[in-house]
């Protein structure tokens, strides 16, 4: 019998038969006749070129097939078939798939949406663990500490949070999420969804040796889940899940220079990066780039600890937008400035860059990287689609 | 509000035309962004101007960098001037120059026709955002106006498109006209947009998705047509204007699918079988079949009137001179010259609809037209799917082409829907089968209430099967401003 595979089909019902996927298509996967539009099988390699310009959203469907439509049948469609009860096999490192559970793997394909594309592990990336617990059979962790990261004279409440898992196994890797469900029912009466928090420890431990986690999470005023995680008092039991996550993983190669680029809690996984690097690599140069962006110094998680890493090992560069006696400063602002440095480091073929933080930050940085990129005669998306194709480009916004 | 002394144009506006390292357009596009604005300001209700709205915006031209989605004041939207990009090498696709290198400036022998093609879609880009200004004030959801705002903030950028060009090549003649295009409005009586169906107006959203449905795609057609043009920014910036106004296609078929919806699933649940059966149907708060039949005649027979004359010297020009295509040019398997071969055109010889044979060159926009009546047609069998899977006795039809024309060859003729030539008297006294009332009108606009609430629809028209974007049913697509 065949394996199963997933297939990339579109719905005819939703479709409106504008052709725009079947021109956008770089290798000519989609094709149509007078009655409907289809992907072949044989060609289609999931690149997700497709996806964003569908105006519709038809385009966003798959199956798990033992045979793939064929394009005959497709062409016979007058709706999508159901999904039949098969399932793939759970592995996560070939075709990189995030989490086996459908409202985490969504979150995550919108977090990394930004990449522009498939995204890919780096290749020197330790195999990470997916899914260990889930929803039907969580993890229970022991809060170790609450600390708040942010000064007391900050409207953001950005906190530090250990979680201790005791004796069981719980292997994360830096970069991959854990799943919080905050207890109680929502309007309707169904449970809460669980929400994502990268970790920001190493996979060692928050202390070394020590089979605990930390996550950064900032309090959302109307958030249930995040005021329930910033209010956890030390002692307390929270259920998790996971980990999540394949491909926002650092590289173990330690040529590979770390480009970093954050706003507010988007530095938590950079957290992990760096401590991972410092505890590997202690006397390694010019090792790091971090560009982070918050309101001002005291809003900035882990300003204090971060201003003691040497400038040797990492350089930083921080940009804040709401400083008293200061200009607005945004990522992409310190980005322009120092764009002969960045320029030298995305044709570097042993730079990996991440972007982490809030969705509003992609553009900037998306127009920033352009204008340097075109400032050295090259087309950054080009460069982007490469740098990702080769596991070198890691998006993770909300 | 935006900052107009402030404004940093390199990055105010995304291009991938290198605006900061060309001055004189960038000069010349800042003389003209204040009296943008301005028009924008004053066209639509200001409430709605505060408003956030959850738009797409295209920051660059590959497929991660076209669709953006956030929330956005409008007037903080950022119109951009992107092309698609160059294909190495592209050589003219047809008439007397096929085959010699796509144009990268303007050939002076064809300047005018150029200027002129430009000026013509450029004005219908605005039209119809001045067409639409009040559809916001009884949008049937927050969805629903999300897709107008979408719709009209894209076709502010498609003028944008068109006025770069002619900035950027046409000189001083090129600025006067891109002032032009703010000064013309639509329904005005000194300055009236070119184009007769940009100066009727929109009076309610069935009449929005009509239009979206048949107008926007007349000029999805034209647009596939300029993409072909020898003149290569031109053709550039069409092409990726194509992939916006996918987006207009969709909120028409789907809004005039969802109304069907609504009209189906009212008689089902109250167990009307007869499409005719108009005014019990009424009373429910939905819109009968037979008055989106009108409908639809109303708005197909005005965008055909959009092709121009079957026979025209000026079309045969245009693609001979290579500045305007067919659609799908590069697909079509002839010489793409156009010599000797000929296409089959409608006339009327004594009192009858007869075909004949014209020389191929002049048919241009008939064949065009004929295009443009398969795609349209494909919409329409996908609504009928629809109603025979309710189980309703109907079916929604393209009327004949000759019905209901002012310009072209049909424009001297009574034709009714089903292609019978008629006299005039007899025609007016049965227009009111075919095309909408006053009082048709009338219950539609009485239908016409809004309603903001996150997830809920009015009752004549069906929640879409898919969010934007992915979203969620309940989803805020627009953060209203109540101040």
């Amino acid at each position: 019998m065949n394996q199963p595979v997933k297939q990339h089909l579109i719905d005819p019902e939703i479709c409106i038969r504008c052709y725009t996927c079947e021109m956008t298509c770089p290798i000519g996967a989609i094709q149509h006749d007078d009655n409907n539009v289809v992907v072949d099988p044989d060609t289609c390699n999931f690149c997700m070129d497709c996806i964003p310009v569908c105006p519709t959203g038809s385009i966003d469907e798959w199956r798990v097939v033992d045979t793939p439509y064929s394009l005959a049948q497709q062409y016979g469609f007058d709706e999508l078939p159901e999904q039949e009860d098969i399932a793939l096999e759970p592995d996560a490192s070939d075709d990189g798939i995030e989490a086996h559970d459908d409202a985490i793997a969504a979150l995550l394909a919108e977090a990394h949406k930004g990449a522009g594309g498939k995204v890919k592990a780096p290749a020197s990336a330790s195999k990470p663990t997916i899914n260990l617990y889930t929803l039907g059979a969580p993890a229970t962790a022991k809060v170790q500490g609450n600390y708040r990261l942010t000064e007391a004279d900050s409207d953001g409440d950005v906190r530090h949070i250990i979680l201790d898992l005791a004796s069981l196994p719980f292997p994360v890797l830096e970069g991959q999420s854990i799943g919080i469900i905050a207890p109680g029912t929502d309007a309707n009466g169904d449970p809460h969804l669980p929400r994502l928090y990268s970790v920001s420890s190493p996979r060692d431990g928050e202390r070394p040796g020590f089979n605990n986690v930390s996550l950064t999470v900032k309090r959302e005023e109307k958030g249930i889940c995040s005021n329930y995680v910033c209010d956890l008092e030390k002692g307390a039991e929270v259920q998790i899940t996971g980990p999540f996550g394949s491909t926002f993983l650092m590289p173990s190669d330690p040529k590979a220079h770390l480009l970093m680029i954050c706003t507010g809690t988007g530095s938590a996984p950079f957290r992990g990066f760096t401590m991972r690097r410092q505890r590997e690599m202690s006397s390694a140069k010019d090792s790091l780039t971090l560009v982070f962006g918050a309101r001002s110094p005291r809003d900035l998680p882990y300003f204090g600890p971060l201003k003691k890493v040497p400038d040797s090992f990492m350089r930083k560069e921080f940009a804040f937008s709401r400083q008293k006696d200061g200009p607005k400063q945004y990522v992409q602002d310190k980005l322009r400035q120092q764009a002969e440095m960045i320029a030298a480091l995305i044709t570097d073929e042993n730079t990996h860059v991440y972007i982490c933080g809030l969705k509003a930050m992609e553009q900037g940085v998306e127009e920033a990287m352009s204008d340097i990129a075109r400032g050295v005669g090259v087309q950054w998306s080009d460069l982007r689609d490469q740098m990702r194709n080769a596991g070198r480009y890691h998006v993770e916004t909300y | 509000m935006l900052d107009l002394i402030n404004v940093s144009y390199d990055s105010q506006i995304p291009n991938n035309v290198g605006l900061s390292s060309d001055k004189k357009v960038l000069k010349a596009l800042e003389k003209w962004h204040p009296g943008y604005i301005n028009w924008w300001n004053d066209l639509i209700p200001q409430n709605f101007q505060e408003s956030m709205v959850y738009l797409r915006t295209a920051v660059s031209v590959d497929p991660k960098g076209w669709a953006k989605f956030d929330y956005v004041k409008m007037p903080e939207y950022r119109w951009g001037v992107l092309l698609a990009p160059a294909v190495e090498g592209r050589r003219i696709p047809m008439g007397e120059h096929f085959g010699d290198p796509a144009w990268q400036e303007v050939p002076g022998e064809y300047r005018n026709m150029l200027k002129r093609l430009i000026v013509i879609q450029g004005d219908t880009e605005p039209g119809s955002v001045e067409q639409q200004r009040f559809l916001g004030l009884t949008a049937p959801s927050l969805y629903d106006m999300r897709n107008l705002f979408q719709v009209n903030v894209e076709e502010g950028r498609h003028l944008w498109a068109m006025v770069y060009l002619l900035q950027k090549y046409f000189g001083r003649d090129g600025r006067e006209e891109a002032n032009d295009l703010l000064v013309r409005s639509s329904g005005s009586e000194e300055a009236p947009r070119m184009l007769g169906a940009f100066n009727e107006e929109t009076p309610d959203w069935l009449s929005f998705f009509m239009f979206t449905y048949f107008t926007d795609r007349d000029g999805k057609m034209q647009l596939e047509s300029l993409a072909q043009s020898g003149f290569d920014p031109l053709s550039r910036t069409c092409r990726f204007m194509l992939t916006e106004e996918a987006h207009h296609m969709f909120v028409g078929e789907t809004g005039v699918g969802r109304t069907i919806q609504a009209t189906l699933e009212a008689m089902t649940r109250h167990g009307i079988t007869d499409p005719y059966d108009i005014n019990k149907i009424r009373d429910l708060g939905v819109i009968d079949l037979p008055t989106i039949q009108k409908k639809l005649n109303l708005h197909y027979t005005l965008s055909l009137d959009l092709f121009g004359q079957e026979v025209s010297t000026n079309a045969a020009n245009a693609f001979n001179a290579g500045i305007k295509g067919r659609y799908m040019e590069l697909r079509i398997d002839d010489d793409h010259k156009l010599q000797n071969d000929t296409y089959a055109v409608t006339s009327i010889k004594d009192g009858k609809i007869v075909t004949e044979d014209v020389p191929a060159l002049t048919a241009i926009n008939m064949r065009l037209r004929d295009d443009y009546v398969r795609d349209a047609a494909g919409g329409v069998g996908r609504w009928n799917k629809a109603i025979a899977r309710a189980g309703v006795e109907f079916e929604l039809k393209l009327p004949h082409e000759g019905f209901h024309r002012q310009i072209g060859v049909f424009s001297t003729v009574a034709v009714d829907p089903e292609g019978t030539i008629m006299s005039s008297e007899e025609w007016n006294s049965r227009r009111d089968e075919w095309l909408p009332t006053k009082a048709d009108g009338d219950f539609i606009q009485s239908l016409m209430v809004p309603c903001y609430e996150p997830g809920e629809y009015a009752s004549w028209i069906a929640p879409p099967k898919v969010g934007i974007d992915n979203k969620p049913g309940d989803f805020e697509y627009v953060k209203l401003h109540m101040a």
